[in-house]
């Protein structure tokens, strides 16, 4: 059905094509030009070479802060959700009662979680005297002081990300089901307990996925916004400041779109590096069923 | 003879039965643990929207001094004064400018996004491969580089404060994975009703409306749903576009309050919150289904 027009197709596409063209290709070049400009939407883009790039890396503290949160918030937080995800899906990936009530329920959260009414109630319930607090000196411990001290504070927009492990735990179990019982069987045979076979068949067997995971929780991560907008506005002490509210703040607020344009640049590339190595280094570690490799 | 044989097994059958309760009661053990587990992680997870919802019709006061369900002074006085605002308008105006968002951008991704499945699909031409790996690169591309040009071109366009800047980019198929999505599931589906009605002198828009959109159908309804959810909750792309008080969505109105005088009428707050949740929890669990086939086949972010 293909041979009648060559050009059928190309008039399928033609949304897409007109998308790619006007609201991502221009766009994705615009910026890398603009990274080059001083830019205040007031008068015409000037050209000032490299200047954006070495403000940003020589003379710009704002800048080096917000860089280093934003990795420590991307490197603590998608270990912690993939971990979390796959140890839940092991758990539910038994031959359990009620296993589909359990999946729901973990995964309203993922269906929630991105809204500002969530992120407003996590403002609520990490407050001084809020419902965590409250549940701590119930329990005996102190309270914590979250938004107050630095480290904590970005800690509580982790937990609101690893809340979300849902959408991670649903492909996991997905996979986790489709794995063949007779390798266990066979495994068990030959003498293999739990934690051997855990870890000689089923994580090899589920590399595609903890691959697939990986990067898109990697690439949400870095661009995390609305949880740190709300809860923590950044602070205190820039502690929560991620690089996507920085670029926000310069472009949006203080008009500066050159040098937003520059800091969005060096946010893509970071992501582009790992993603490149992630794809690299996954020759190594990612079985592919029917790949003669491993 | 068969009994001679099982009288003579014995010992050995009776070692088996000891070892098959002991694993049966291993069993029962391991799935009471994982139960216990299971359990305790979903209630830690659903207590803060729980208690959201209690907190909801509890007085001020209580919002903070008590951490249980039940309000001890139950009020409707948040959901009747948050639903005023303190703005001129009410949260009803906020819930219309949501759907006048979300609905039309819901239309335009699922209509453009089957086209454009459906001709890479179904379709050899030039150039194919170029565009698939340009799909496949927008998918991978942070939106973050692209959002400061974009915002020029919709100034340039005089779309700013206008809903067009967030309908017309999904219109264009823009959610490079939905088309990914709807591609993987057409490619699984087979082309012999489609190569009938060919022969049978449909065009190939006919067999697209009458063939292939039926079979689509489960996959576009995850990718209604997902797109539903996600521009719910969107806030950057309004917080962005969108500057007058009486255009603005939920996700906006709900940043305004904790913003203003209502800051410290904390049940108005939470209430609304609820409200603007009750649309996305009342769709998920009419459709579940649908989201957990959706991501756990085509893999979605969340």
């Amino acid at each position: 059905m293909s041979g009648d027009n060559r050009f059928l197709g190309l008039f399928y596409l033609s949304p897409f094509i007109i998308g790619l063209l006007v609201f991502t290709a221009l766009p994705f070049l615009a910026s890398l030009y603009l990274s080059f400009t001083n830019y205040n939407l007031m008068n015409e883009p000037v050209f000032t070479g490299l200047q954006n790039y070495i403000r940003l890396f020589t003379n710009d503290r704002t800048f080096r802060k917000s860089l280093w949160v934003t990795l420590i918030y991307v490197f603590t937080t998608v270990p912690l959700k993939l971990v979390f995800a796959l140890f839940m899906a092991v758990i539910l990936n038994y031959k359990l009662k009620f296993i589909n009530v359990f999946r729901t329920a973990y995964y309203v959260p993922s269906i929630l979680g991105g809204s500002i009414a969530i992120a407003v109630l996590w403002r609520y319930i990490f407050a001084d005297v809020g419902l965590v607090n409250m549940g701590l000196t119930m329990l005996g411990f102190e309270p914590v002081n979250w938004f107050g001290d630095p480290t904590n504070a970005l800690f509580t927009i982790t937990l609101l990300r690893l809340w979300q492990f849902g959408s991670a735990m649903v492909i996991f179990l997905a996979a986790l089901q489709s794995i063949d019982k007779t390798l266990y069987e066979a495994a068990s045979i030959d003498g293999a307990g739990k934690w051997t076979s855990f870890v000689y068949i089923t994580l090899p067997l589920i590399t595609p996925v903890i691959f697939f995971n990986l990067i898109m929780q990697m690439v949400q991560a870095f661009q995390e916004f609305n949880g740190p907008y709300i809860i923590t506005q950044g602070g205190p002490l820039k502690s929560t400041y991620l690089l996507p509210i920085y670029i926000y703040d310069e472009a949006f607020k203080r008009f500066d779109m050159g040098y937003a344009s520059a800091i969005a640049w060096v946010l893509f590339l970071i992501i582009m590096a790992l993603t490149l190595i992630a794809f690299w280094s996954s020759r190594h570690w990612v079985y592919y069923a029917g790949d003669k490799r491993s | 003879m068969t009994d001679h044989i099982l009288s003579q097994n014995t010992p050995a059958a009776r070692d088996i039965d000891i070892v098959r309760s002991r694993e049966a009661r291993r069993h029962r053990f391991n799935a009471a643990l994982r139960y216990a587990l299971l359990t305790a992680v979903g209630l830690l997870m659903l207590y803060p929207l729980i208690w959201l919802i209690g907190a909801s019709f509890k007085t001020n006061s209580e919002i903070f001094a008590n951490p249980g369900f039940w309000p001890e002074h139950p009020t409707l006085d948040g959901y009747i004064k948050g639903w005023k605002t303190s703005t001129p308008y009410s949260f009803g105006t906020f819930f219309i400018n949501t759907l006048w968002i979300v609905i039309p951008k819901v239309i335009g991704t699922a209509i453009s996004c089957t086209a454009v499945a459906y001709g890479f699909a179904r379709f050899e031409f030039p150039g194919k491969k170029i565009l698939f790996a340009a799909l496949i690169a927008t998918l991978l591309l942070p939106n973050v580089v692209t959002r400061i040009p974009q915002y020029l071109i919709f100034r340039d366009l005089g779309w700013l404060d206008s809903y067009l800047p967030l309908w017309v980019p999904s219109a264009l198929a823009g959610d490079a994975f939905f088309v990914f999505m709807l591609v993987q599931f057409l490619r699984a589906i087979p082309r012999d009703m489609e190569e009938a009605a060919r022969v049978d002198g449909a065009t190939t828009w006919q067999t697209l409306i009458f063939i292939v959109v039926p079979l689509l159908m489960p996959a576009l309804i995850s990718v209604c749903l997902f797109q539903f959810m996600w521009t719910m909750n969107d806030f950057l792309g309004p917080l962005i576009y969108i500057s007058s008080v009486d255009k603005y969505p939920i996700s906006l109105a709900l940043k305004l309050s904790i913003d203003t005088t209502e800051a410290f009428e904390w049940n108005r707050v939470l209430a609304m919150s609820v409200l603007s949740l009750a649309p996305a929890l009342a769709v998920f669990f009419l459709a579940q289904k649908y989201f957990i086939d959706g991501i756990s086949s085509g893999g979605i972010k969340g």
